[in-house]
């Protein structure tokens, strides 16, 4: 009965900056267990709607449920139902692998004797249980990355938000944490919403697909779906077909290309 | 545990393995007490001001306090540029908690710079004639939360370091020397005493070279009004202010 029900369902939701309209009336479902991809070039409003799903911005209109409670008036419980991995890195450089997943812990409120038990099992699934002493600053990108997997599960959500997992990281790394997230949503049934600019990845591993472009959503369905409609061979040239060949950095403010660059460049430095 | 402790003890760990900031914050300090102290001593003392070092002492401490109090708000944009605030800000905890723990760690740690200001002077040959330590650590401690606070309040609302900073370069001196911690306030002209009595700081120098020394401007309870007066508003103030950036 429950598998029927969406976990989070998104209603003609709008986010303005100022006058520029970032995200243009979506509306979308994503079903519980899913693994659901959202796909869109640079700037197309990726970002921003997690944001909006995770509470962190507040929409200029529309409606959102997630696992049955809304962002505007319900933050705490929404808070608790989802785990996520921003695009950007949100780790503390100056504490060890373990005491941020501790201050974690904390935040969530989860008794000491659960946090310790949780916090090993994840760590040794992320296979950081090893370097669980040394500071963050030490830690290569991929390690990183898994690290924040770690924490986004550790308080168990019923949701994941991934906003560019595997951005920057190589084909080995990005092949494992897809398989502890697939791994993850068959064992646990956790929900993974994702976005990602290696789009083979989305054809690999989601059930859904929906891509969003200029702050619309042009299309949804399976990715077989979205391939037919496109009449394209790969989800990638699919991609390409509906979303146009040209290059949207070109298109981007000077500042928002900037903190684009910014943040590539930080990423492959970690 | 709670979330409170959580970032209180973050900040404190985060200060203790940054040695560096800890000894780099206390040059100025330090500079503070020997140079003005061998320097204007004797004519402080000719002029009947007594021993300068005694009232100087206070000040200095002080002001260990006032700039690693203000500067703490930095922090807030470094987690905000570094990505660390966001992973707070989606948690199950009100943004009100996570200023509260914020100031409680950032203000702690002013305080604890206070104490070693505190130490430096009593090797310095700084006496303390009435020993009302209990009490100085109070007009400490209000002291680094107002201005853990205030720096909260600026931090909320900018985006950049170099923001920040600019304005705490035209903020941070003006308090400090229009405080009573160089010099005695009571014959100055109307439009400094006017400043002065509204500075918060004023009354936290006052009331901590009354605990330590014995001679104060005010009477110590308007000195610790004040100064709790100051505290809640700040803290309100900076509450809302936190609770309204968005990232
Ligand atoms: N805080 C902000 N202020 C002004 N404009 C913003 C802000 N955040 C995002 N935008 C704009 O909103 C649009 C959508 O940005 P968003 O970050 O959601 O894109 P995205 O799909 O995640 O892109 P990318 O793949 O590059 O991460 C962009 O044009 C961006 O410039
Ligand atoms: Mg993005």
């Amino acid at each position: 009965m429950e598998e029927e029900k969406p976990i989070i369902k998104v209603v003609d939701l709008v986010r303005k900056f100022n006058e520029f309209e970032a995200v243009r009336g979506i509306s979308f479902e994503v079903k519980h267990g899913d693994v659901f991809a959202f796909l869109g070039p640079n700037g197309a409003g990726k970002t921003t709607t997690i944001k909006m799903l995770t509470t962190l911005l507040k929409p200029t209109s529309g409606k959102i449920l997630i696992n049955g409670f809304d962002p505007l008036t319900q933050q705490d419980e929404v808070r608790k139902s989802f785990g996520i991995v921003f695009q950007d890195q949100s780790l503390d450089d100056e504490l060890t692998a373990y005491e941020n997943m501790e201050f974690h812990a904390v935040l969530y409120n989860i008794p000491a004797k659960l946090r310790k038990k949780r916090t090993e099992e994840l760590l040794k699934f992320t296979e950081l249980w090893e370097r669980r002493n040394d500071l963050i600053r030490s830690f290569s990108g991929g390690m990183r990355r898994r690290l924040e997997i770690a924490r986004g599960l550790l308080h168990h959500p019923k949701i994941l938000f991934l906003d560019e997992p595997t951005l920057g990281l190589d084909p080995q790394t990005r092949n494992h944490i897809w398989e502890y997230i697939k791994n993850l949503n068959q064992k646990e049934k956790i929900t993974v919403f994702f976005t990602t600019h290696y789009i083979d990845e989305a054809e690999r591993s989601a059930k859904k697909v929906a891509i969003i472009d200029h702050g619309k959503i042009i299309t949804r369905g399976t990715p077989d779906q979205i391939k037919e409609e496109a009449k394209a061979k790969s989800l990638e040239d699919a991609f390409i077909a509906l979303t146009g060949k040209e290059i949207r950095e070109e298109e981007l403010g000077a500042g928002e290309s900037m903190r684009y660059n910014q943040r590539l460049r930080r990423r492959r430095q970690a | 545990m709670n979330a409170i402790y959580i970032l209180w003890l973050r900040q404190l760990k985060r200060y203790f393995r940054s040695k560096s900031r800890i000894v780099g914050s206390l040059g100025q300090p330090l500079l503070f007490l020997l140079a003005l102290s061998f320097g204007f001593g004797p004519i402080f003392q000719k002029a009947g001001g007594g021993n300068y070092l005694e009232f100087l002492a206070p000040g200095v401490i002080a002001m260990g306090i006032l700039f690693t109090a203000l500067f703490s708000g930095i922090e807030i944009i470094w987690d905000k540029q570094f990505g660390f605030l966001k992973e707070t800000l989606v948690a199950p905890v009100t943004r009100l908690r996570i200023m509260i723990g914020r100031t409680l760690g950032g203000a702690t740690i002013a305080l604890i710079q206070g104490i070693i200001v505190l130490i430096i002077a009593y090797f310095i040959g700084f006496r303390l004639s009435s020993i009302n330590l209990f009490l100085a650590f109070v007009f400490m401690f209000l002291v680094a939360i107002i201005f853990t606070a205030l720096g909260t309040t600026i931090a909320s609302l900018l985006e950049d370091m170099q923001g920040f900073q600019l304005i705490m370069n035209f903020l941070v001196m003006p308090i400090f020397f229009f405080s009573g911690a160089l010099f005695p306030l009571n014959d100055l002209p109307r439009s400094i005493s006017l400043i002065s009595g509204a500075n918060p700081l004023t009354y936290g120098v006052d009331g901590l070279r009354g605990a330590l020394t014995g001679v104060s401007q005010f009477s110590l309870g308007t000195d610790l009004s004040v100064l709790i007066l100051t505290s809640a508003v700040l803290l309100v103030l900076g509450g809302y202010l936190f609770s309204k950036i968005e990232i």
